[in-house]
């Protein structure tokens, strides 16, 4: 999961097809494109097909986006409604 | 565990919670244990989790969310809980839900799914029927959204439940309230409380049953213990008057006290109070109830709340009480505790299991009186009055020793105990002669006669003497004053029989002398009847010569010439 190529990951946590999950997905696919386009490539994992991952990244709640590097590791939980935040939370680091 | 009419319970193999519960915790539903910080909570789930897995075929999953389950495993290892092997055997699931607020933000809305997708991965990996939550409340502190949190808690709860889970979920006890968070408000099915309280220095543990639905139980709070055996409560007020009558009699190992009672030693389950001031020999004696017992083939238990262990087995030895096999052997433990380290409740409770553990035939508390320090009499006394319910319940011979701070008013103990106790012996230390000297009495035996007398209580090295007093002149005596009255008595014999035999020599010699005389006077008289014979014969002779001469006077004359011619 932790690639050091340029665009930076960013994964999304989701467990199956619900509102919160599906807004939380569009939500982080408008705000990458429209605040930092290439900067971040984002993978979506659904918990529900694989259950065990939750565990190995210590997934508590849902939707979960991480970002792993650069480190410190950060975690956004919640359907990312409110970009503003987002953009705080994973900028913070960078400036 | 099922009862007719009642829930299905699932039972915890925490010693004693099962019987209270009548059974255990209710089956596939959740219970709530809550507490404050060190009393046990963890302990509490660890305990049922792990017999679950491995006495009733009950996989577990054990969710923390405080300790790390290398902590958790490493903790429980020394109660002889091997985790890791039940891990390896896929009867037990750990699963460490962590969360760090410092890498975490909250944007927006959000379930708990997570934890759920963890769990019921977990429950399916190794068909979980038992789940632990410790401590579910610190994911309070973790996430701001608090409302979202309540929710996702109680759908977490109803979700175990459909799952026929039999939970126990862990809290921390809040301010005026069950817990901090309000858990209990979701947990309707089984409360614990579990508290830790300190009194005069001494903690006790004890637990309570808030609330448990649709079923009896126990109401009162029971102490409840932590040792190297694990977590067990300890039901102690459910006792009663239902005793165990015996005819038979136990011999106590001194054989001079069983001649006092008639019929030759108390009856089994009886309870003796050996009560004495300092040094009166109350130790020794129960001690040597115990040798006779162990010396019999049953096994005793002895609590000393004074001396350890190995001191008693030692001194006891120069009294000729030779302990080391029967220890060795396992018919008798020693167990000592200072009053101090526990609070009564738990002395109690400890004894309690101990007895229940080893099943004595003879138990023996040495001194009771050592818990006047630390507990108010009427505790001491509702304390020992349940230990001498139960040992009586269970037909268990029962000793215990009351050191008395005087013997003047030595009549009525402390606490108030005799009217517990179907035997009082009282062992007194009197001073007399500028010596002290043992004394023994039973002042009460119930349903038998007894001797009366006070007895000289002597202790050798062959062992437990009870000296019948000597009753003389003087009144009742012991140690020297009886020693040197029984000498004068005895040097006061034999000047008698000198005396005897004095007279009987001078008599003698008496009638010696008087035959001796006897003798010389029938001397005399022998002599005498011989010269009175000789006289007489001389006589007679002369008479004859007379005669004789007359005759031949008479001859001559007449005829004299013939006389002549010749």
């Amino acid at each position: 999961m932790t690639e050091t190529s340029s665009p930076k990951k960013l994964i999304l946590y989701v467990a199956g097809q619900t509102p919160k999950s599906l807004a939380a997905i569009a939500n982080l696919r408008k705000i990458t494109e429209e605040h930092m386009a290439g900067q971040y490539e984002v993978e979506v994992i659904d918990l529900r097909q694989n259950p065990r991952l939750a565990k190995e990244h210590s997934i508590v709640a849902i939707p979960t986006l991480v970002r792993e590097l650069p480190v410190p590791i950060r975690k956004i939980i919640g359907d990312l409604s409110d970009v503003e935040k987002v953009l705080v939370a994973l900028k913070v680091q960078d400036e | 565990m099922d009862s007719p009419l009642g829930i299905a319970k699932s039972p915890t193999g925490i010693e004693g919670f099962d019987d209270l519960t009548l059974g255990g915790v209710p089956s596939g539903r959740p219970t709530l244990v809550c507490g404050s910080a060190g009393c046990g909570k963890t302990l509490f789930a660890t305990t049922f989790l792990v017999h679950g897995a491995r006495d009733y075929g009950e996989p577990g999953v054990f969710v923390t969310f405080e300790e790390r389950p290398v902590d958790i495993v490493a903790n429980v290892a020394s109660l002889g809980f091997d985790v890791s092997g039940l891990i390896d055997r896929d009867l037990l699931a750990m699963e460490h839900i962590a969360i760090d607020p410092s890498e975490m933000a909250e944007i927006g809305d959000f379930d708990l799914e997570g934890i759920f997708l963890r769990l019921e991965l977990a429950i399916d990996a190794i068909g979980a029927k038992r789940v632990v939550l410790d401590t579910i409340e610190s994911l309070f502190s973790a996430f701001t959204n608090q409302g979202v949190l309540r929710a996702e808690i109680r759908r977490l709860f109803d979700w175990l439940k459909d799952k026929g889970m039999t939970t126990v979920i862990t809290a921390e006890r809040g301010d005026g309230t069950l817990t901090r968070q309000g858990l209990e408000e979701y947990v309707s099915d089984c409360v614990i409380l579990l508290d830790h309280r300190v009194h005069n220095q001494i903690s006790t543990r004890r637990m309570r049953i808030v609330k448990y639905r649709g079923t009896a139980h126990g109401t009162n709070e029971y102490p409840f213990l932590i040792d190297r055996d694990g977590f067990s409560v300890l039901p102690v007020s459910s006792l009663g008057l239902d005793h165990k009558v015996f005819e038979e009699r136990v011999p106590s190992g001194v054989a001079d006290l069983d001649a006092m009672l008639v019929g030759g030693g108390f009856h089994r389950g009886s309870s003796i109070l050996v009560s004495g001031v300092a040094g009166s020999g109350k130790s020794s004696l129960s001690a040597s109830f115990v040798h006779a017992a162990a010396a019999r083939g049953e096994r005793a238990i002895y609590f000393s709340f004074e001396e350890a262990p190995g001191q008693i087995v030692r001194n006891m030895s120069s009294i000729g009480l030779d302990f080391k096999p029967y220890v060795d052997s396992g018919l008798i433990r020693f167990i000592s505790a200072r009053p101090t380290f526990y609070s009564l409740e738990m002395h109690l409770a400890l004894m309690l299991r101990e007895v229940q553990k080893f099943d004595p035939q003879l138990v023996v508390l040495d001194p009771i009186s050592a818990f006047m320090e630390s507990g108010g009499q009427l505790e001491v006394q509702s304390m020992l009055l349940r230990m001498v319910d139960f040992l009586k319940t269970r037909g268990v011979s029962s000793m215990f020793t009351h050191l008395m701070h005087g013997q003047e008013s030595g009549m009525a103990t402390d606490v108030g105990l005799s009217s517990l106790m179907d035997g009082w012996i009282l062992m007194l230390n009197r001073e007399a002669n500028g010596e002290f000297n043992r004394e023994l009495y039973l002042l009460k035996a119930r349903g038998m006669a007894h001797s009366n007398q006070v007895r000289e209580f002597v202790m050798s090295s062959s062992g437990i003497r009870l000296l019948p007093p000597y009753l003389g002149e003087t009144g009742a005596l012991t140690g020297s004053a009886r020693r040197f009255e029984e000498a004068k008595t005895r040097r006061a014999e034999v000047a008698r029989l000198a005396d005897v035999e004095r007279n009987k020599a001078m008599i003698e010699t008496r009638r010696r002398k008087a035959k001796a005389q006897i003798e010389a006077l029938q001397a005399e008289l022998d002599a005498d009847d011989l010269e009175l014979d000789m006289v007489s014969k001389a006589a007679t002779e002369y008479l004859r010569q007379a005669a004789t001469d007359a005759h031949e006077m008479d001859v001559s004359r007449s005829g004299g010439d013939r006389s002549r011619l010749k």
